[in-house]
């Protein structure tokens, strides 16, 4: 597997068609293709382009800038421990050497059986509930080094599969605009006049 | 439904409530706050209904009058944002920025977890008002939890005629498009967020225009907000400009979201008045972070998300309005207070966010790109003991290479140290680079001496003793 299969083909189809310029479907798409295999495949940025209208190397140059898209395997899940100030202040330093200590790898790694990756990362929005961590993008909050342990724990033996999709899933549901509802994408080489709510009058 | 208004709600983990005027979250409490069928319970789309009613000037005028100021980072008001667009230059965008990213702010993400609907309603608003033809709601990527409630909001509120074509059956037309993004603190930057939407790098337009507003997505006008900016419209049109100022002060009315994080008992978000709240409430407050965590001393804060300079307690008394922080010498920027204890190692924590700034250079300006790498580098070998005292002029040569001239700071009395207000001058066309400036510079000026007991002093030798 490395383009995108049919089943995402479609699904590209439909996000390019939200946007006024095709290109601006290029980060969901190569969501869609890390989705797919786990990472983003050279293939895969090549279908892209080739859906999208660009070269390869523009979209490998739009995906290289992000800090999300991984261009070589990573574990199965991917854990991304907060090392920014408020998390430092309340102890996450100590959280990451202990995450070293426990799954054997140091920041960036990866367990030799493909389960777990490692990284340090830095502001997630959850502040107050530091040191907090995110596990394939989900959050933990307030994390000890014994909630580490039991964390990995729980993965290790499947029992958060449901609550945590591996490593390219972001979200289960996906915006769907029914066709007899959307205006479609506003194209400005198409459309060059006002909106008609602007008459100067209630629009109800 | 449960009231619980001293506590945090288990289903909104950080979130307090307290006994305050919510414009905002006042449908937290609900562990369904983020469905359709509860936004439409508890007034949902009647502020949306009441603007369609009336001629969209009226409702631009409405939002011009409430003073509703930007909660973004910048304080710009949105009612005058609206109205920089040139003249019959059409389509016009909106485009919502949700990447929040800011060390020590969360507000956006909440509002987006647990209110989408909200949002929604404050974006179909702005679009009404400002005459904007399509919206695109960025979402930052890490955050997989708001993208999944806003895309659920959204089919729902397709599914029930409140977004996409005639709405509520009226000649209101718009769709609203979910983006998300892949990990960029600097796409916070609206231009830099226009730039990642049309499938680029997220690298800042060189300035002018200094408003997309001008030239924006594909060129076209395009008025960027923040989140927790459009989720006040609903209340708004719900309850006019009137009631809207009556809360806070003039210059900063309603409510704003602060989180306060770090060494404080109760560290959470709160929903707070804008303009009178003083830092000393919020941080002692019974109703927010009930002081210092062990009783220790506070021994510094962060005013206003990590690229503000910091303020100590002698600055306590300052109420959360723009007019008062600026000329004492920081912002209030995004809504985010960092509170350090006497325990905290000053360096050490001064790093972790010039680290962060540094690596979210996006590469574009060489005084951010060399300079925020230098800086970090430096202050590492300051914090590991391998520095020398002439590291610590070197740090501030390399800020004055980011930022020209004198760098905002507090004023100190035990230091004699009179304030610097706020701005500075920048060689950057963005803020991160002198974000990463502001921590060392605060650092450096209001705690001097950490620095100096862990750096190597060194005598420079005369050549003339070589050989004699």
């Amino acid at each position: 597997m490395a383009r995108l299969n049919e089943d995402n083909v479609r699904l590209a189809r439909e996000i390019i068609g939200r946007y006024p310029k095709p290109r601006s479907a290029t980060i969901p798409l190569l969501h869609l293709a890390q989705e797919q295999d786990g990472y983003v495949t050279n293939e895969a940025m090549a279908h892209i382009g080739e859906l999208v209208g660009a070269t390869s190397a523009e979209v490998y140059g739009t995906a290289s800038f992000y800090e999300m898209f991984k261009f070589e395997p990573v574990g199965k899940y991917l854990i991304n421990i907060c090392g920014t100030m408020s998390c430092a202040l309340m102890g996450a330093e100590e959280l990451m050497h202990h995450a070293e200590e426990r799954l054997g790898i140091h920041m960036g790694g990866t367990t030799p059986d493909g389960m777990f990756t490692l990284e340090r990362a830095e502001c997630q929005a959850a502040c107050t509930e530091a040191p907090c961590l995110q596990v394939n993008y989900r959050y933990r909050f307030r994390v000890t080094p014994q909630n580490f342990d039991d964390l990995v724990n729980q993965l290790s033996s499947g029992q958060l599969t449901e609550e945590i999709p591996q490593h390219g899933t972001l979200t289960v549901t996906r915006q769907h605009i029914p066709a007899d509802r959307g205006v479609g994408a506003v194209d400005p080489e198409l459309v060059t006049e006002g909106p008609a709510w602007l008459d100067g009058k209630a629009a109800l | 439904m449960t009231s619980n208004p001293g506590g945090t709600w288990p289903h909104a983990p950080g979130f307090y409530p307290g006994d305050r005027p919510k414009i905002v979250t006042s449908r937290f409490e609900y562990e369904d706050s983020y469905t359709l069928q509860r936004y439409l319970a508890t007034d949902g789309y009647a502020g949306l209904r009441a603007a369609l009613g009336r001629p969209a000037s009226d409702i631009h005028d409405e939002v011009k009058n409430a003073t509703v100021l930007g909660r973004g980072g910048a304080g710009f008001p949105a009612g005058n944002k609206w109205g920089l667009t040139p003249q019959g230059v059409w389509p016009r965008y909106l485009v919502v920025n949700g990447d929040e990213s800011e060390p020590g702010t969360y507000k956006d993400r909440l509002l987006m977890e647990r209110d989408p609907h909200q949002l929604i309603e404050g974006c179909l608003i702005a679009c009404y008002a400002a005459g904007l033809s399509q919206c695109f709601l960025y979402i930052r990527g890490e955050m997989a939890l708001a993208q999944e409630r806003v895309a659920n909001a959204l089919n729902e509120a397709y599914a029930a005629g409140y977004v996409g074509k005639n709405i509520l059956g009226s000649k209101f037309s718009v769709d609203i498009v979910l983006h998300w993004g892949a990990g960029a603190y600097v796409v916070g930057e609206e231009t830099a967020l226009i730039e990642s939407l049309e499938g680029n790098r997220g690298m800042p337009r060189l300035k002018p225009p200094y408003f997309p507003a001008a030239i924006g997505l594909y060129g076209q006008p395009t008025i960027v907000n923040n989140v927790e900016t459009l989720a006040n419209l609903p209340w708004l049109l719900r309850n006019g400009a009137a009631a809207y100022t009556a809360i806070g002060t003039a210059t900063s009315p309603g409510t704003r979201m602060v989180a306060v994080s770090g060494h404080v008992n109760r560290p959470g978000v709160y929903e707070i008045i804008n303009g009178t709240t003083t830092f000393r409430d919020l941080l002692y407050g019974d109703d927010f972070c009930r002081g210092i965590r062990n009783g220790n001393e506070l021994k510094a804060f962060v005013p206003g998300g990590g690229s503000a300079p910091w303020f100590t307690p002698d600055q306590l008394d300052l109420p959360f309005e723009a007019s008062q922080v600026g000329p004492a010498g920081s912002m209030l920027g995004s809504g985010a207070i960092m509170v350090m204890d006497s325990t905290t190692d000053i360096p050490r924590a001064a790093l972790t966010l010039t680290r962060f700034y540094a690596h979210e250079s996006c590469g574009k300006c060489t005084p951010c790109r060399e300079g925020g790498t230098w800086l970090e580098r430096i202050l590492s070998r300051v914090v590991d003991g391998k520095g020398t005292d002439a590291d610590l002029d070197q740090l501030l040569e390399v800020g004055e290479s980011i930022c020209p001239g004198a760098f905002p700071h507090a004023s100190n009395e035990k230091l004699g140290l009179t304030a610097v207000p706020f701005p500075y001058r920048m060689n950057t066309i963005c803020f991160v680079g002198p974000s990463a400036y502001a921590p060392v510079h605060s650092a450096l000026t209001l705690f001097r001496s950490e620095f100096e007991a862990r750096v190597t002093k060194r005598t420079l030798i005369p050549v003339t003793a070589v050989g004699q």
